[in-house]
């Protein structure tokens, strides 16, 4: 994807309906917060349930009680159970609490408006148009306001609600003229005296008909008719209170553009009911009764309402934040996330807060799986990084420490090709990945011999790191020009297929390099080894990898593998192509280890069975936060389960060592090569480290090769601090961008590491020698 | 062995080299191009400077994180 602009911003935030109004709201002719109210009934809150009311019904003790409501025949509920019983509701909230919010008014106006008729139109038209300052007379023929609500019963709406509620418009300075029928030679006077004229009469009445003659076609948008300052009420009939509003409501907005000189027309697509795009899953939501009424004269009592309010599902998407600890993490959703990227992105001055976020997402793809709408967070946060990186406004600290571990594996220390021993082509090239290398060599070196007996070609060895952490840290340059290594070493073998046994690997490779075979895929079609352990029906959980979730063909293979070895196979909640991420991907770890942390957590109480894994770093999080977790290996190559399961996690320092050991084995027994000693002074320091000093080594980012640097380095020139109390020697290196600092005590064979820390600031020392 | 892991208090320390004690004085410090003299302690003979612990980890990485944002 290419960096965000405005348009693709919009694209994109498009795509996230978290924020369009629930069913209820989007069918309601004036767009009534019903979501809302219900959580103010739940909460006992009336007056700010009135205040919900209040805020689009003009007359919310008249409206309330008499509207015919087609939000219910939408509400989201029906699929689990009736509907919320919101008419009810309303009539429970306006008979409980009377005190109205009064209504805010703005400075007046001097332009005037006649509103003809007092029935719900012109009674809408009137309080809209009041609240915004034009000075507004309301015409009635009767000897009282209201038209037709005096039809409803007295115990639907009592007269002195009607009374009282229309009260408003006496505080609103809206001068009533009763008794006063207008015929249409008063209406020319109307239309000299006032700026505009407002018939609050529905359309295609006689009524209209008598008074605008051969002039009563209505738009039925803007509720403009031919003659000019005069609007007209656009929907036919009085059949539906809610409706009616509406229409008020509607000519209300065009006299006030009209009077202001602005398009009537103008973006009105949002008024009156539609559609709404919000998606709601109401899968695995139990049905519920709606709560009958004790007294069904008398409506809900606070009891029944705060029940059947309760019944609410409170409408929202969320899909993806329900599933991803990502996105709980920012208490937010994708729209308002892509927004603060995208702000992010673009500031020219000023801090970038958001740069921690953009650079915490697993970019696992889960999202774009859950969403209705495709919606891929991680796709704009790869975007951003990559953005970021080429205007050298990457946090240094955020990818650093990653992008030095693949430098190690693509150094002499551990890259290497081989062509099989006896061969000088290869049909093949097993490339088991840093991770897998790193956390279980003797692993890699019995598939190694697997694929050697099983396919004949000559099966190549290849060592290094494919690239991911480059691409994920948003440095496409790295990431390319490890590619392109990729490609120069493929070509030295011949290029030979390429069987990898990380799915990382896989998915980095997937495009550049036709035919790529994960390894799971062929061990599927291959007899397993003999030596298989014995599992004997026990059941284990799968963890998908993240990076195989377009890739059903591997996670098939690896069920079928499970199911030969006589495995019983659970599947996690969020498996396959919703799989989640264990905390690895997108370097997240890295940027943000405590997020990291909860991400494993999550994932690890999704099932109390053992998992198996075909990812070592799914393997080793899990493993590392207690989980009983085994390696697809360990099962296939018959190791001991119990002690498997239970294998801590390798940490970033001895993975280094088991690569460089990996590599030096192999060229010793395979290829009778001596392998190159690495001849560096301080690699002979020997070091003393305790598990509270290996802990913090990892949490710190700190390498053993760090401290070894740093001793060796203070003990050759003296340049260290010293406690004379307890002897303990304090020193720092600084190798390139990192200083690195230890405490620690000489003993017979060497150092007893006390304490390791490091900051990135540099400090210019003068010398005074 | 974790009490070993608190540090021991900073005005302890001397200088490894000279033997002599540290004393405050202004420090060069820079970090992504951004430069400022602060006053830490240092050997005034060796020009050794000390940065404890709880310096790098607290206010130390705060300025980092804060002009790594910037």
């Amino acid at each position: 994807m290419l960096l965000m602009d405005q348009d693709e911003l919009k694209k994109q935030e498009a795509k996230c309906t978290q924020e369009n109004p629930p069913a209820c709201t989007a069918s309601c002719p004036i767009h009534v917060d019903a979501r809302k109210l219900m959580l103010d009934i739940q909460n006992q809150d009336l007056k700010s349930a009135l205040a919900t009311l209040q805020k689009k019904q003009p007359f919310p003790g008249i409206i309330s009680r008499i509207c015919d409501h087609p939000c219910e025949a939408e509400c989201k509920r029906q699929e689990a159970g009736p509907a919320i019983a919101i008419s009810a509701l309303e009539r429970f909230c306006v008979k409980n609490q009377t005190k109205i919010v009064k209504a805010g008014i703005v400075p007046p106006k001097s332009q005037t408006v006649a509103v003809v008729g007092s029935g719900l139109r012109g009674l809408t038209a009137a309080y809209d148009l009041a609240k915004k300052g034009y000075k507004v007379s309301l015409f009635e023929k009767a000897d009282r306001l209201g038209g037709d609500l005096w039809n409803f019963s007295d115990a639907q709406l009592p007269p002195e609600v009607i009374v009282e509620e229309l009260s408003v418009l006496n505080r609103l300075n809206v001068q009533i003229h009763l008794n006063t029928a207008i015929t249409q030679q008063d209406l020319a006077k109307l239309q000299e005296e006032f700026n505009v004229v407002y018939l609050g009469l529905a359309a295609h009445s006689d009524e209209i008909s008598e008074l605008l003659g051969e002039q009563s076609w209505i738009d039925p948008v803007t509720c403009a008719t031919p003659l000019p300052g005069i609007f007209s009420g656009a929907v036919v009939g009085n059949d539906s209170p809610i409706k009616s509003v509406a229409d008020g409501r509607k000519a209300a907005v065009s006299i006030d553009r009209y009077l202001q000189g602005v398009s009537l027309t103008a973006s009105r697509e949002g008024e009156g009911p539609f559609e709404t795009q919000l998606y709601v899953n109401t899968k695995g939501i139990s049905p519920l009764p709606a709560v009958q009424m004790n007294d069904e004269p008398g409506g809900y009592t606070s009891e029944e309402a705060v029940q059947e309010a309760g019944r609410c599902l409170n409408c929202q998407c969320l899909e993806c934040v329900k599933a991803c600890k990502y996105m709980q993490e920012y208490g937010s959703y994708p729209k308002k996330y892509l927004r603060q990227i995208y702000n992010n992105d673009t500031i020219v001055m000023g801090m970038r807060h958001g740069n921690k976020m953009i650079n915490s997402c697993s970019l696992c793809g889960q999202c774009a799986e859950i969403c209705p709408q495709g919606l891929d967070l991680g796709e704009t946060c790869k975007a951003t990084r990559e953005s970021m990186v080429s205007k050298g406004k990457m946090p240094p600290s955020a990818h650093d420490f990653a992008l030095r571990d693949m430098a190690f594996s693509n150094s002499e220390e551990f890259a290497m090709s081989r062509h099989q021993p006896g061969h000088d082509s290869s049909q093949y090239v097993f490339f088991p990945g840093c991770q897998l290398s790193g956390s279980s060599p003797e692993q890699v070196e019995k598939v190694y011999a697997y694929l050697r007996e099983k396919l004949s070609g000559g099966v190549a060895l290849m060592l290094r790191c494919c690239g991911a952490p480059a691409d994920w840290a948003g440095d496409q340059t790295l990431f390319q020009s490890s590619l392109e290594g990729m490609v120069a070493e493929l070509e030295s073998l011949g290029k030979p297929q390429l069987i990898v046994a990380c799915s990382t690997c896989h998915s980095v490779f997937r495009e550049k390099f036709k035919g790529v075979v994960s390894l799971w895929e062929l061990m599927a079609d291959l007899d397993l080894p003999v030596q298989g352990a014995v599992i004997n029906g026990s059941i284990l959980a799968v963890q998908d990898a993240c990076t195989t979730r377009n890739e059903p063909i591997i996670q098939d293979a690896v069920r079928h593998i499970l199911t030969k070895l006589g495995c019983k196979i659970e599947e996690l909640p969020y498996n396959k192509e919703r799989t989640k991420c264990c905390g690895f991907g997108g370097l997240t770890s890295f940027a943000n280890p405590e997020l990291a942390k909860k991400i494993i957590e999550d994932r690890i109480s999704e099932s109390t069975t053992d998992y198996v894994a075909y990812c070592a770093m799914c393997r080793d999080n899990f493993a590392s936060k207690g989980k009983r977790t085994v390696h697809l290996l360990d099962l296939v190559f018959g190791t001991d389960l119990d002690k498997a399961a239970i294998r801590p996690s390798v940490g970033f320092s001895y993975r280094h060592e088991n690569r460089a050991k990996l590599k030096r084995t192999l060229l010793h027994s395979l290829w009778k090569e001596a392998p190159q000693e690495k001849d560096v002074a301080y690699l002979t320091v020997n070091l003393e480290l305790n598990e509270r000093v290996l802990e913090i080594m990892e949490e710190r980012r700190i390498l053993i090769e760090d401290i070894q640097q740093v001793i060796e380095l203070a003990e050759r020139t003296g340049r260290k601090f010293i406690n004379p109390d307890n002897g303990h020697s304090l020193a720092y290196f600084r190798p390139v961008k990192v200083t690195y600092w230890v405490e620690y005590q000489p003993q017979e064979q060497g150092f007893v590491v006390l304490n390791v820390y490091s900051h990135r600031m540099e400090i210019v020392e003068e010398s005074h020698e | 062995m974790n009490n070993t892991l608190k540090q021991t208090p900073t005005t302890l320390w001397k200088c490894g080299k000279c033997g002599g004690e540290l004393q405050r004085g202004s420090v060069k410090a820079s970090y992504l191009g951004n430069d400022f003299v602060v006053e830490e302690l240092k050997c005034l003979n060796c020009g050794l400077v000390l940065i404890t612990e709880e310096l790098a980890l607290g206010k130390m990485f705060e300025v980092e994180q804060s002009l790594e944002d910037k």
